[in-house]
């Protein structure tokens, strides 16, 4: 790790003032929440496998500020980050998850028939559906951290795990390093294949090292159900289809996940996660249930509207391009998911993305009427 | 403070020796550089577990390398050094790269250093219908700081402290001022690009994978003399980048000024108690061991649009141990027939012997695309290896 707790020593060497960055110009829940007391409190610590404050906050230092979201600028580089660090991630989970407090439990729901309805969002306006999480493997550290040997160590792991799955969950895996030109234009059609991160968010972490190595993408024969290995998260674990069918889409997500897990804990490696934070991930955006529930929905009126930002956000919604986090939209069609990761369960967050959706379409058939949408504007959820 | 003493060690570097050097060992199967050509798990095995005394260690080294398979203009290093120490405790692998890059440089060898440019033969006549412009720019670390691979951002602003000091104090053609990056005005910032002066936050992989780019652009900055001919950048790739251009042919005057900056810079170091890196065997220590020796590049923009289609072109800058870029910088494509012209070595050859090739060289080239506007052939002018 160039960039890594190698240092440390001759830091200490330098006062705090000395080494404390300059975030004068910066926007970010790191920046919002660093002080040189945090930091004098906690630049000599380091994790059991070396990651030190530097590390956790390098990304936020070299990335100022996102026009279109309010960035994380801090990433873990092992499970016990969050607990060596806690005075400085406690505050921005607070602040990124809504209040959450210190002393939270997190709910964990991954039973899909608590859900209701979902299968029927109106294809005319849903285009596809999708739900994302993200797992890591306990006893190794994260991508902005974890060696070539650790990454490989966990596609094996990986591998092995997603290839003794059957029935509609029957696949194959693709290594990103030796995939084949026809291989790679399929994966481009299918919108599978994911790319070195460009990102500078992430390539400033460290995540982007030895690519492609170790990388790789497994989908089952139906492509409804894919799962990235080591890209910004050990798994991203993927349920999508066309249309506005959640429901099924949440369903084989659920089962999906639940049969990796046993496979995960058969073999002695469980997923990090505890009480507090739930499902521990590479970015404390993505903490609780990791799950990022969404449509690509045709809303050319309603994002138009004066409200639309407020109707989204008393949903408990957030809107992106359909090019992913850091796009703008095109064409009026926008990704529309839930907002929320830590301090709901699984299956609220999808419903909030059900009713939410139904109702933003709702809304749209109006407007298209000339009809005003006044009487529908929500309460806060 | 805790001395020498290392209270982490080198944490994680500790934990990737629970797994095998084939598990870590790198896969350039893909890879073109000096460091993928040298690198074997032989030496990863013997090199794995060591570290410098301020924690650089082989996979910070190679990082750069394993992540730039190869590039389609140069052949790159694929390695750096995160301070001075980096070349003694990992000689095994950088002095075969070192010899490889630099033309058979033996471990033994001893490099020269001359910056008496008083020594330079000609080069105040290159013709500027051809030849646009001329520079000559090296770079210098300081002893005592992690190189920019490494460094932390109190040691780059203790460089940055130090370096704008002592160009404080330079005076007559040298006087001029100090321009840190983040506190420039829009003005300042446009006038700089203008003078063709501004350096970018690094976009190129090579140097972001690397680590250099880490805290843009925290004590980064540009100095220059007033009359613009003369400029340093500070904290970019290397500690300094010490830089003398103008435009047309007198690359005579640009190499005086070179010199005479330089040591002048060095001077005023040694006052307050820094010095240069360097040593008998490798020169001035730098980042990239490509810019090792004499960290010179000095060279020309020159219009060749006939001689670059020749196709001796590339034999004949071989045989004038010469080099050609894009105008853009070291990663660009030619644009309009127009060259960078510099020398291809660093390393065992002093600064007055690089840019007596240039001199000459150049001379020669534009003697050469003379005759072929003319429709002449060139056959008789080419030189043999020098």
């Amino acid at each position: 790790m160039p960039f890594g707790n190698t240092h440390n020593n001759f830091k200490l060497n330098y006062k705090v003032e000395e080494e404390y960055p300059d975030l004068s110009k910066h926007n970010n829940h790191m920046a919002k929440v660093l002080t040189k007391d945090i930091y004098a409190k906690l630049r000599d610590k380091q994790t059991p496998s070396g990651f030190t404050v530097d590390d956790v906050i390098q990304t936020g230092v070299d990335n100022p500020g996102h026009p279109f979201i309010m960035t994380v600028g801090c990433v873990a580089g092992d499970e016990e980050s969050y607990e060596v660090f806690k005075d400085l991630l406690d505050p921005i989970i607070s602040d990124r998850h809504g209040g959450y407090k210190a002393t939270d439990k997190h709910k964990t729901d991954l039973n899909f028939e608590n859900l209701k309805g979902g299968d029927d969002l109106d294809p005319n306006y849903v285009l596809s559906s999708r739900v994302r999480t993200g797992r890591s493997i306990k006893g190794f550290t994260l991508p902005p951290h974890n060696s070539r040997g650790e990454r490989r160590a966990i596609e094996r792991l990986s591998v092995e795990a997603l290839t003794s799955l059957d029935g509609e969950f029957k696949g194959k895996y693709y290594p990103l390093k030796s995939m084949t030109d026809a291989e790679q234009e399929q994966l481009i059609n299918d919108h599978f294949l994911f790319d070195k991160p460009v990102s500078p968010l992430l390539t400033c972490a460290g995540m982007a090292r030895d690519w492609p190595d170790a990388r790789g993408i497994w989908h089952n024969d139906n492509k409804t159900f894919l799962v990235w290995v080591n890209e910004e998260d050990h798994l991203r674990v993927i349920s999508m289809q066309k249309g506005g069918n959640m429901r099924e889409v949440f369903r084989r997500f659920c089962v999906g996940l639940q049969k990796i897990e046993e496979i995960f804990k058969k073999h002695n490696h469980g997923f990090m996660w505890n009480e507090h934070l739930g499902y521990i991930l590479t970015c404390p955006s993505n903490l609780g249930t990791g799950l990022r529930g969404g449509v690509h929905v045709k809303l050319p009126k309603l994002s138009t509207h004066p409200k639309f930002d407020e109707i989204l956000n008393r949903l408990r919604l957030q809107k992106r391009g359909t090019g992913g986090v850091d796009t703008a939209s095109v064409g009026g069609v926008f990704d529309i998911s839930n907002a929320d990761r830590l301090g709901s369960s699984e299956v609220a967050q999808v419903q909030l993305v059900v009713d939410g959706v139904k109702l933003m379409v709702e809304m749209e058939k109006k407007l298209e009427k000339g009809e005003a949408i006044d009487s529908m504007i929500p309460a806060q959820k | 403070a805790q001395g020498a003493a290392m209270p982490f060690g080198n944490t994680h570097n500790q934990l990737k020796m629970k797994y095998t050097p084939e598990q870590e060992f790198p896969d350039l199967s893909k890879h073109n550089n000096h460091m993928a050509k040298v690198l074997t798990p032989e030496l990863y095995e013997r090199l794995r577990s060591k570290q410098t005394p301020s924690g650089f260690t082989l996979d910070d080294i190679i990082q750069t390398g394993v992540d730039n398979p190869g590039h389609p203009f140069v052949m790159t290093v694929g390695c750096v050094a995160g301070d001075e120490e980096t070349y003694d405790v990992f000689k095994d692998l950088l002095d075969p790269v070192i010899q490889d890059r630099h033309g058979g440089y033996k471990p033994t060898d001893k490099h020269k250093t001359d910056l008496n440019a008083d020594h330079l033969k000609g080069g105040d006549d290159l013709d500027p219908n051809y030849v646009l412009s001329c520079r000559v720019r090296t770079g210098r670390s300081i002893r005592g700081f992690c190189l920019p691979p490494h460094c932390s951002r109190g040691e780059r602003r203790a460089v940055e402290k130090l370096s704008t000091e002592a160009l404080a104090s330079l005076s007559g053609d040298l006087k001029g001022k100090y321009y840190a990056l983040k506190n420039m005005t829009e003005a300042e910032q446009q006038q700089l690009i203008d003078d063709h002066f501004l350096f970018d936050k690094p976009v190129s992989p090579l140097l972001l994978a690397s680590g250099m780019a880490r805290d843009w652009p925290d004590a980064r900055g540009i100095w220059h003399n007033d009359n613009k001919t003369f400029l340093v950048w500070v904290n970019e790739e290397d500690h300094l980048r010490v830089i003398s251009m103008q435009k047309g042919g007198n690359m005579k005057e640009v190499f005086s000024r070179f010199c005479d900056g330089l040591t002048k810079i060095e001077t005023l170091f040694k006052e307050r108690g820094h010095v240069f890196m360097w040593n008998e065997h490798l020169g001035y220590v730098l980042t990239c061991p490509s810019n090792l020796g004499t960290g010179l590049r000095g060279g020309v923009h020159v219009k060749l649009p006939n001689m670059s289609k020749h196709a001796k072109f590339e034999d004949i800058l071989k045989k004038l141990k010469l080099q050609k870029r894009g105008t853009g910088g070291v990663d660009t494509a030619a644009v309009g027939g127009i060259f960078d012209i510099s020398n291809a070595d660093r390393l065992g050859f002093s600064e007055v012997e690089l840019v007596q090739m240039v001199v000459d060289g150049v001379k020669l080239l534009i003697e050469m695309e003379k005759k072929l506007e003319k429709g002449q052939p060139i056959d008789d002018l080419i030189p043999a290896a020098k």
